[in-house]
């Protein structure tokens, strides 16, 4: 269960708060009686769906209820940032397939210190 | 006695706390603390199970979670409480403990199954995949059922499993997975640094490799003592949680990691409050993985027979468990440690025939302590076969170069080939693992998760550098300020190293690889030679790792080989994935509470109870039990429905509506937002007054429907359908927070405040008359589609004229705590008029012989309002509203539109299916081309004949004509009418 | 008229076991309140309790203001006061809307107590990060929930009419080992 942080309640909190909502970013045609049928088509149905950096949207339903948007990156599952709904897509951060996650602050290459082993290697 | 091979003085068990259990219905006697597997060797048993394939005896070939051979059912009472493929080297005795061999027949010593054994050249690796493809008929009607048969280790229950099991989620600082020496002393560290910390051990004591390591000295303590001081310190410390008996079986994202915990498996007689285990779900804020590592065991000709297994299995087995494996133990070792099980059964006075090592030079100072007590070395050399039928009793040895073969007698063989890091739940918290040409093993690499590996399952070596790490890992894993805690100053121990993954010198034919599925060292070659270039594949092909155990002994052994074969180095035929979880977990750990009346949330409305006193049968909708009908005595289903139908038309009925969505629209902007949101116009709705309205998704079909009515200027009592209650709230609030933020509205669900008792029919007014307060509700006062606020019986009502019967009608909304009494008062005022309750399936009726639409059964997400006759509902002066845009799509104006229509059928005593396909002419070719499909179908006892409602392509168009209902059968005869049944002028509204 | 009283569907319901008790509240009024920033000072003075503007709760005699979210609050009156009445007459823009029943109350108490409801809620319920006056909506098994910290070993479990069978039940089966 990922942890997600929600950019109203400025918190990480358990995903079973949260639901999905679709791609973000896809504003509604202010005149949708009058728009020729490719253009709605596109609003629709059409969706992007890449490999990678995706913006979606998510509600924290079971908390504060807001609606917000999400970076994430498909591939790892890993949310880059969030943000409040009605906000402008953010400049992201470089992003890394690896590192740790959520609370990395130590890099682990040095938590593992790999001692020479006392006796010999065997045959 | 427990057993004649429990040494007086070895091990830690108390030797007067006998326990007796009984294995395959011979009842022995165990101590307390023993598992099945310590206390069957303390009894000289070692069969104790037959192999998958071949059925081959096996018997223990570990002391832990790795055991491949092992399993055993373990049966606690005649009801669900049987457990197949359960370990024995993890079972702990309980007094009367039940175990019973598996995958054997008639019996463990006498298997007809072990025919499949002289049969093995027949079964090469890849048997399956050739044998069954043809001829192509055989897979369907002879092998499939037969293999099917055959398949399977261990039979599951039948009966439901009446345990309670648990689950908590946790949050920690520091979870510490693995409470051997490095586990310990990185949960002291971290704990002592502040850090609230959770140390989780598979095993029933902490202690890991301590248990059996008689080389260790900390401080000038044995590692036994000291393992059990750490923890007696770890217990008294408040932000520490010690689990036993807890595998952590799986590692997600952001340091989840779910453990299973056996709380009720090891006691005779646990307290029926006890979850028999619990799931723990632990977010930490860091981990520390210290898994330790698993002895592989030696590949050669005969090594899977009873009574061969793991150097440090026969550790254990003695200097924990005091528990002999053999009186004339052989040891075959290409690592260190086989050496020190050596030298500790010598020590104990059990006889050591001999050391075989195929190494020319294992480090000197163990081959000087070993010819120093007097133990046969024999260096360079190899064991290519055993000897004996249901043990082991001799192996047989040679050089390597080659000579003479000679036999020794031996009844329990210890094997070590060194040892595999336990990567298992850090390549599952997706870090990578890098082979390590120098220790021959896979190690812990870049990591992707905030946790650290320490001790043996980082590849570390021997004792010291293990507890340096561990404490460092520990005091730097607390996000408080690091303390220095105070370490050990003198540490020593046994060496780890040495040992060789695959098969030394010259393996025989029956050279086992992995145990569990049969797989030999001579399948893997075999893929290998049939084209298998990764593990993957040779994996699949050979099933080697895909038991149970998933190949804990067996993948190293089986890469190694596969490599040798390929001339590719190690890395480059790769490691297949480690995926959770780690040891097979019980259903019951992951439904947790979630069973019986706790599968899903039972909702009741207020006037259930009253339902129920009434005679109400219930039918489940979504979540909610509504009324169905109400049978009087005597009646069948179809008499009640008939009942209340015609008694609703004539006096009157009264229902329980209060599972409707309810949802209070407040603020200045609330008719602008219910413009958007619905098709219909709000803004010239003058309070007071009801509308039904119509709500749409973008794309213009039908989402959801209800009355609204408006209370004030600034605020709409909207109801939408039951189902639809929280999607519809979801919905209205997506679109008012994210295209219409501007909107000074506010959305508050009202589902739950009001219970709802409709009270519909003719005399529905004189039946409310007496009892509401402040409300004239004369026609004039209160027309159709109207609603007030008052009260009822006392207490506050929104009163609602409405009808979905097509009768005078009423909703009553009170406050849900009130809900129950109302509906008494209402039914007793009821009776008096003649008035019933009546169920959802009469309301049904009521409404399909007026047709009136349900959504979800004349709607099915491509029914727009012009196909469902409901034009007259879209706002024509407005310019937008949610699916304006969508209604306007070529496909949803043109011809060819399915429509709602209604359905007569010729013989007014055929009720038609819903569901039913529509077609034109029945005399055309299968497959027929369908015109529509029956929506709605009941037996209306108001018309004395069945009524239907159905989508027809063009369908309005169609009035009058014939069409045609094929059914298996016969074909039914129908003709297209309106889709009111029942008073079409809608005069009974005010009758 | 006899006057008719609130049936719980609760009643008669109790768990009370040396560790932890779980019981229905009494019977309350609630108020379901929305308002942008402007309007909380207006609000908050007829109700006489600061609708806060963060996660903790504030307390004035018989009445709690809920913070849920950035313009929601939930206000309950132990004494049954008519919320909604209180604020018809305040001007400023907002919605109050009457949901005296559409929740229940629950009582969850002792040492176990936030072992109990970690058995369903996946939230961090630590003093630490949920401290004293804390609350949230949140989710318990397969319900959603209001929860609130009112002492370090009490908290108060809002939940909807026709869940808080399920919920109370989901509690009542935790208590029985919650492994604390």
């Amino acid at each position: 269960m990922l942890l997600i942080r929600c950019p109203w309640c400025e918190e990480d909190l358990p995903e079973l708060e949260f639901r999905h909502a679709g791609e973000a970013h896809i504003a509604r045609p202010t005149n949708l009686a009058s728009i020729p049928d490719a253009d709605f088509e596109k609003f629709f149905f059409i969706r992007s769906n890449p490999k990678g950096i995706v913006f979606e949207r998510w509600r924290h339903v079971h908390g504060c209820a807001r609606f917000f948007n999400a970076v994430r990156d498909t591939v790892s599952d890993r949310f880059v940032t969030t943000y409040k709904a009605g906000e402008a897509r953010p400049v992201l951060p470089a992003v890394g397939d690896t590192g740790p996650a959520a609370h990395g602050n130590v890099e682990p290459k040095k938590l593992n210190v790999r001692k020479p082993a006392a006796r010999g290697n065997g045959k | 006695m427990t057993g004649a091979y429990r040494i007086a003085g070895a091990g830690r068990l108390m030797p007067g706390r006998a326990v007796p259990f009984s294995f395959d219905g011979r009842a022995m006697q165990g101590v307390e603390g023993d598992t099945l597997a310590s206390a069957l060797i303390a009894n000289g048993v070692h069969l104790v199970g037959r192999s998958f394939k071949y059925h081959r005896p096996r018997g223990f070939l570990s002391a832990g979670a790795e055991e491949p051979n092992a399993l055993v059912e373990i049966r606690r009472d005649a009801t669900g409480r049987r457990t197949p493929n359960v370990r024995a080297t993890q079972q702990e005795i309980y007094d009367g403990l039940e175990a019973v061999s598996q995958n054997r027949w008639p019996s463990l010593s006498f298997d007809v199954g072990a025919v499949n054994d002289l049969m093995s050249p027949f079964f090469p690796a890849g048997f399956y995949y050739k044998t069954f493809m043809w001829p192509r008929w055989a897979w369907k009607h002879l092998y499939e059922p037969n293999i099917r048969a055959a398949a399977g280790l261990g039979k599951a229950p039948k009966e439901p499993d009446p345990d309670r099991y648990g689950a908590r989620f946790a949050h920690c600082d520091v979870l510490v997975v693995g409470g051997g020496a490095a586990g310990l002393a990185a949960a002291l560290a971290a704990a002592e640094s502040g850090a609230s910390v959770i140390l989780a051990d598979e095993q029933a004591e902490f202690g890991g490799a301590l248990r059996y390591e008689t080389g260790a000295s900390i401080d000038g303590q044995a590692g036994w003592p000291w393992a059990k001081a750490t923890v007696a310190r770890l217990a008294a410390m408040k932000n520490v949680r010690l689990l036993t008996r807890a595998t952590a079986f799986g590692y997600y994202a952001q340091n989840m990691v779910a453990m299973a915990e056996r709380v009720t498996d090891h006691l005779a007689a646990p307290h029926s409050d006890l979850p028999r285990e619990r799931l723990w779900q632990v977010r930490a804020r860091r981990v520390v993985l210290a898994t330790g590592a698993i002895e592989r065991h030696m590949v050669f000709k005969g090594n899977d027979r009873p009574g061969v297994m793991l150097a440090s299995a026969g550790r254990t087995f003695f200097s924990h468990y005091g528990a002999a494996v053999g009186r004339r133990v052989g040891v075959y070792t290409s690592s260190d440690s086989g050496w020190q099980a050596a030298l500790d059964f010598k020590r104990a006075g059990i006889h050591v025939a001999a050391i075989v090592d195929p190494r020319p030079e294992p480090p000197a100072d163990l081959v000087e302590a070993a010819k120093a007590v007097g133990i046969e070395v024999l260096l360079g050399h190899e064991v290519i076969d055993t000897s004996g039928r249901l043990r082991v009793a001799s192996m047989s040895v040679r050089p390597i170069k080659g000579g003479r073969e000679r036999s020794i007698v031996v009844d329990a063989l210890l094997t070590s080939a060194g040892w595999t890091p336990s990567l298992h739940l850090f390549s599952q918290s997706r870090g990578r693992v890098e082979y390590v040409p120098e220790k021959r093993n896979f190690l812990p690499s870049k990591h992707a998760q905030d946790c650290v590996s320490v001790g043996a399952c980082n590849g570390t070596e021997n004792l010291e550098a293990t507890l340096a790490e561990a404490f460092a890992a520990g005091e730097h894993a607390s996000l408080k300020a690091a303390k220095p805690v105070a370490r050990p100053e003198k540490v020593s121990g046994e060496s780890w190293s040495g040992g060789a993954a695959g098969a030394a010198g010259h393996v025989g034919k029956k050279a086992f690889i992995d145990f569990q599925n049969d797989v030999t060292a001579k399948d893997i070659r075999q893929a290998v030679r049939e084209g298998m270039r990764s593990i993957e594949h040779v994996k699949r092909f050979t099933t080697n790792g895909m038991a149970t155990d998933q190949g804990k002994t067996s993948n190293l052994h089986g890469l190694a080989i596969a490599a040798e074969m390929l001339g590719k180095p190690i890395p480059e035929v790769g490691l297949t994935t480690f995926r959770a979880p780690y040891t097979p977990v019980s259903f019951g750990t992951i439904v947790g509470h979630a069973k019986g009346p706790l599968f899903d949330p039972t909702r009741r409305t207020a006037m259930h109870a009253a339902a129920v006193a009434a005679g109400a049968v219930f039918e489940d909708v979504g979540q909610w039990k509504r009324a169905w009908y109400f049978p009087r005595k005597g009646e069948d289903m179809h008499a009640a429905v008939d009942r209340e139908c015609l008694t609703v038309r004539k006096a009157a009925g009264i229902f329980d509506a209060s599972t409707l969505g309810k949802i209070e629209v407040v603020g200045p902007d609330a008719a602008a937002f219910m413009e958007l949101l619905y098709t219909n116009p709000w803004q010239k709705l003058e309070p007071g007054r009801c509308r039904y309205g119509i709500m749409l998704r973008e794309d213009g079909f039908i989402y959801d429907d209800g009355v609204v009515g408006r209370l004030a200027a600034d605020r709409f009592h909207v109801t939408t359908t039951t189902g639809g209650a929280a999607r519809v709230m979801n919905h209205m609030e997506d679109y008012l927070q994210t295209e219409f933020p501007h909107l000074k509205v506010w959305l508050s669900s009202i589902s739950e405040q009001w219970a709802v008792i409709a009270v519909q029919g003719p005399k529905s007014r004189d039946i409310l008359a007496p009892l509401v307060e402040g409300i004239d509700i004369s026609d004039s006062a209160m027309p159709h589609m109207s609603v007030r606020e008052g009260s009822i019986l006392g207490v506050p009502t929104r009163l609602f004229r409405m009808s979905f019967t097509g009768e005078r009608g009423f909703e009553v909304n009170v406050p849900a705590d009130f809900g129950q009494a109302v509906w008494e008062a209402i039914a007793a005022e009821g009776a008096k008029h003649g008035a019933v309750p009546y169920g959802t399936e009469a309301m049904h009726v009521l409404r399909a012989e007026k047709g009136y639409i349900i959504v979800g059964q004349e709607t099915d997400g491509t029914v727009t309002p012009d196909d469902a006759g409901l034009s007259w509902a879209i706002g024509k002066a407005k310019t937008d509203f949610v699916g304006i845009g969508g209604l306007k799509r070529p496909d949803l104006v043109g011809k060819g539109r399915k429509q709602l229509v209604g359905l007569r059928t010729r013989d007014p005593k055929i009720v038609l299916e819903e569901g039913a396909q529509i077609v034109a002419d029945p005399k055309q070719q299968v497959p027929m081309t369908m015109i529509g499909h029956v929506t709605s179908s009941y037996w209306s006892a108001n018309c004395n004949r069945s009524i239907a409602l159905a989508l027809v392509t063009d369908g309005r168009a169609k009035m009058g004509q014939t069409l045609y209902v094929p059914m298996p059968k016969r074909v039914i005869e129908v003709e297209v009418t309106g889709t009111v049944f029942i008073d079409e002028k809608g005069e009974r509204l005010n009758g | 008229m006899a006057e008719i009283a609130r049936t719980s569907p609760l009643a008669g319901r109790f768990v009370g076991r040396p560790h932890v008790t779980v019981a229905p509240a009494p019977p309350a009024t609630r108020l379901a309140v929305r308002a942008p920033a402007t309007s909380r000072g207006a609000l908050a003075r007829a109700l006489k309790v600061d609708l806060f503007d963060g996660r903790q709760i504030r307390t004035v005699g018989p009445r709690m203001s809920l913070p849920l979210g950035p313009d929601e609050w939930l206000v309950i009156d132990e004494e049954g006061a008519d919320l909604a009445a209180i604020c018809r007459d305040v001007d400023a823009l907002h919605s109050a809307v009457d949901v005296s029943h559409r929740n229940v109350g629950i009582l969850v108490s002792g040492i176990a107590a936030e072992a109990v409801l970690n058995a369903g809620c996946p939230r961090d319920l630590s003093l630490a990060a949920f401290p004293v006056g804390r609350a949230a909506r949140t989710i318990l098994g397969k319900v959603e929930i209001v929860l609130v910290r009112t002492q370090p070993q009490a908290f108060r479990v809002e939940v909807w009419r026709s869940f808080s069978d399920y919920a109370f039940s989901l509690l009542e089966e935790a208590t029985r080992d919650p492994g604390f």
